[in-house]
């Protein structure tokens, strides 16, 4: 871990009651829902991270402590870091503020979790569906959420599944 | 065999209305200009210099679904996609074809998911299926030269 | 199936001014089947005649669950669905997802198969830009460039289907090196490739730079400063064609990117034309990476020896009870992976790709998230496009080189 990111960690432990752990050179800084913007905003302003690179989520079913994790990743130009910050979030609804204030990318990037994830976020200018279809029902990234695996044809089941298959009428 | 004899000095052929018309329906086909996924790069790519489609006579793909007799569904339908698909081939006028490009198209291919149709023959009816992910030029043209065949043994009957 | 819901009016009230819900403006419906949309992208226009109020992209179309789908095979097989995120940069994807894994299961890579990598990434960012010249110039009306790029993108494909066998979608890159050696005529293919693309390319630049139907079309359109470049997350040659020299191969290095020595090309006017000299100047330095990676392949492995996470050759399984067991264990069961996450980035042509990576000591990725360019990119959308004309949305499009299964995913 270089200089700037022992610095970070350190006023993020002392700051925000967050829990520092690394990973193959990764950095991840693990809070509580409640200091997310403070933290997000800190390290904008005063570490310099620019950047938004990513938000997403984990799902941890059938876990329901600390179901969901927010995964945000952060980069910043001037000293050439990425950073993660790490949110868990409790039961099947949870909800967390938004940071498109803060980073106009994080708009889609949220919206997205929304729609995979069912994660609600407080403020967002515009909480629609992004991928998947205005009337569809579920977030398909939840653990819970089946696959939708259909059977395959294969020469032995071919005729069998041929029959309730729903083809295309003229 | 008697008209024939008789009128080849002069120029003409007889042959049945049938001929003629699907004669002139392969030799002058028209493809929706509409590419999905990844398949539309090799559509591309057959339709550039090294692969010609224009030898065919199917360079020139119509944006508008009006204008178009052939469906080329090169990639993956998502649900999402999936009613647009079938509205732009009920768009289409009489006689249309659809050929189904590549393994997403024509089963599902790899992405056996909740998000993708699995084969774009749930949403419309498709003529000819080629294989591959991608299919290669070469095949995207074997696919439709397959399909011409079709239309060559079209009837007369069939038109109505 | 069939029944398409309509989105009303007051759904929108939000995204649109209130001169639209007047019937001042005209909202008007683009794709998702438009010749230059590339793909099927569909953007609501607020027009207030022909200046564009308001942009509003709508993806999805080709939402292919992707993520989803990777979490239920083991993490060789899941690597056969990262070629088909974004169609244009396979082998990036494959990079990324391969360097992911890596530094997860902490696995080594050799150096053949590093220079192989950087080859192959450099060759494939070619081909992804020769594609973007041919059709973002077509949405331009200039139809012949086309048919030039596509010429020179064969050449590419040929040396892509001698490693592989297949031209697109190669899967050549795999955890722990490559899928096998290059074939003999490996090396005279991509030298030739080499050796011509100077010439294209100034050929292409002899046909746009100095043209000015191009440079109307393509001067002062779709301006984007470096500061919002930074706040929408722009990245790649949008960013760079606003003046920051932000390239993930210099930042970051990679796969041995900083023992070469190439430029980090920018341009200052952040329009459409920036971003097109941005792109010509790469395909020159991205030849000339390949030159020097040419002349320093050396021999060796091009897989790491590690038998627990590497699939052993052939000829050991023969002879090699161990082999064997390993090469069964890893085709039928997979490798394990600690409960750790990771998150690896390479520079993709259209800008920062990274996937996010989680192991639960299983065989399974738990979870695979592709943080891909277009879909950031596609964002900026309403910022560039603001205050132009309709017939300029498709040049901006272009300009920011959109593939929409990377976006969709």
């Amino acid at each position: 871990m270089n200089e700037t990111l022992e610095r970070i960690s350190k006023d993020m432990q002392e700051r925000f009651a967050a829990e520092i752990s690394e990973y193959a050179g990764d950095s991840t800084v693990i809070l509580t829902p409640e200091y997310v913007l403070d933290a997000v905003q800190t390290l904008r302003d005063e570490y310099h991270f620019n950047m938004l690179v990513d938000i997403t989520a984990v799902d941890y079913w059938p876990d329901q402590e600390s179901r969901f994790h927010m995964v945000y990743h952060l980069y910043s130009m001037l000293n050439n870091l990425f950073i993660r910050l790490r949110v868990p979030l409790n039961g099947n609804a949870p909800h967390l503020p938004t940071v498109e204030k803060l980073y106009p990318a994080a708009n889609w990037k949220e919206r997205e979790v929304w729609d995979m994830f069912g994660i609600t976020f407080d403020g967002h200018s515009d909480p629609r569906r992004i991928v998947m279809p205005y009337d569809w029902q579920g977030h398909p990234l939840r653990k819970d959420y089946p696959l939708g695996y259909e059977e395959v044809q294969f020469t032995f089941n071919a005729a069998e599944i041929d029959k309730r298959k729903p083809y295309a009428k003229e | 065999m008697g008209l024939e004899a008789k009128t080849g000095n002069m120029g003409v052929v007889t042959t049945t209305l049938e001929n003629v018309v699907n004669w002139s329906r392969t030799n002058s086909m028209w493809p929706l200009l509409f590419g999905l996924a990844c398949c539309a790069i090799e559509m591309m790519g057959a339709q550039a210099s090294s692969y010609d489609l224009s030898r065919f006579g199917m360079e020139l793909n119509r944006a508008s679904p009006r204008q178009s007799d052939l469906m080329i569904v090169a990639g993956r339908v998502s649900r999402k996609m999936a009613p647009v698909l079938r509205q732009l081939y009920d768009q289409m006028p009489d006689p249309k074809w659809v050929l189904a490009m590549g393994d997403c198209a024509s089963c599902g291919g790899v992405f056996n998911n909740y998000a993708v149709v699995q084969g774009v023959d749930e949403v419309v009816p498709v003529d000819v299926y080629v294989s591959g992910c991608p299919p290669r030029p070469e095949g995207l043209i074997h696919g439709l030269l397959t399909l011409h065949e079709k239309v060559k043994k079209e009837k007369i009957t069939h038109w109505a | 199936m069939t029944n398409i819901r309509e989105v009303t009016v007051d759904e929108l009230r939000h995204l649109v001014s209130d001169r639209a819900m007047t019937g001042e403006t005209m909202l008007l419906n683009m794709g998702p089947q438009h010749p230059s949309t590339h793909g099927v992208l569909r953007l609501l226009l607020e027009l207030d005649g022909e200046i564009v109020v308001n942009c509003i992209p709508d993806i999805g179309f080709l939402h292919t669950g992707v993520e989803k789908n990777m979490e239920s095979k083991t993490y060789l097989k899941a690597e056969v669905m990262t070629d088909r995120l974004d169609y244009l940069n396979s082998i990036g994807n494959n990079l990324t997802y391969c360097l992911a894994v890596e530094k997860l299961v902490d696995l080594d890579v050799p150096v053949r198969a590093q220079v192989l990598r950087v080859i192959l990434s450099e060759l494939q960012r070619i081909s992804s830009h020769l594609l973007w010249l041919g059709t973002s110039c077509l949405d331009l009306a200039a139809m012949s460039v086309f048919l030039y790029a596509m010429r020179e993108r064969e050449m590419i494909l040929d040396v892509m289907e001698m490693i592989s066998g297949q031209r697109m979608m190669t899967t050549y890159i795999r955890p722990g090196g490559v899928w096998r050696d290059v074939p003999p005529e490996f090396v005279p293919a991509v030298q030739k490739i080499v050796d011509v693309m100077p010439g294209r390319v100034a050929e292409y630049e002899s046909m746009l730079t100095n043209n000015l139907l191009f440079t109307e079309r393509t001067q002062g359109i779709g301006v984007v400063s470096a500061e919002d470049c930074a706040r929408y997350g722009l990245s790649g040659p949008v960013i760079r064609g606003s003046g920051v020299a932000f390239d993930l191969r210099k930042a970051q290095p990679y796969s041995g990117y900083d023992q070469y020595d190439f430029e980090v090309p920018t341009y200052d006017t952040g329009d459409i034309y920036g971003r097109y000299m941005v792109r010509m100047e790469e395909m020159r330095q991205s030849v000339r990476i390949v030159r020097q990676a040419l002349s320093r392949l050396p021999a060796g492995p091009v897989q790491s020896s590690n038998r627990k996470f590497v699939p052993p050759p052939r000829s050991e399984i023969g002879t090699s009870m161990e082999a064997l067991i390993h090469h069964f264990k890893l085709w039928t069961e997979g490798f394990p992976a600690p409960k750790q996450s990771v998150f690896a980035t390479t520079e993709s042509p259209r800008g920062i790709l990274g996937v996010f990576l989680e192991g639960d000591g299983g065989p399974k990725p738990y979870r695979v998230h592709y943080v891909t360019p277009s879909f950031i990119n596609l964002q900026s959308m309403p910022l560039l496009t603001r205050g132009h004309f309709v017939a300029d949305v498709v040049g901006v499009i272009g300009s920011i080189d959109i593939v929409l299964g990377d976006a969709d995913r």
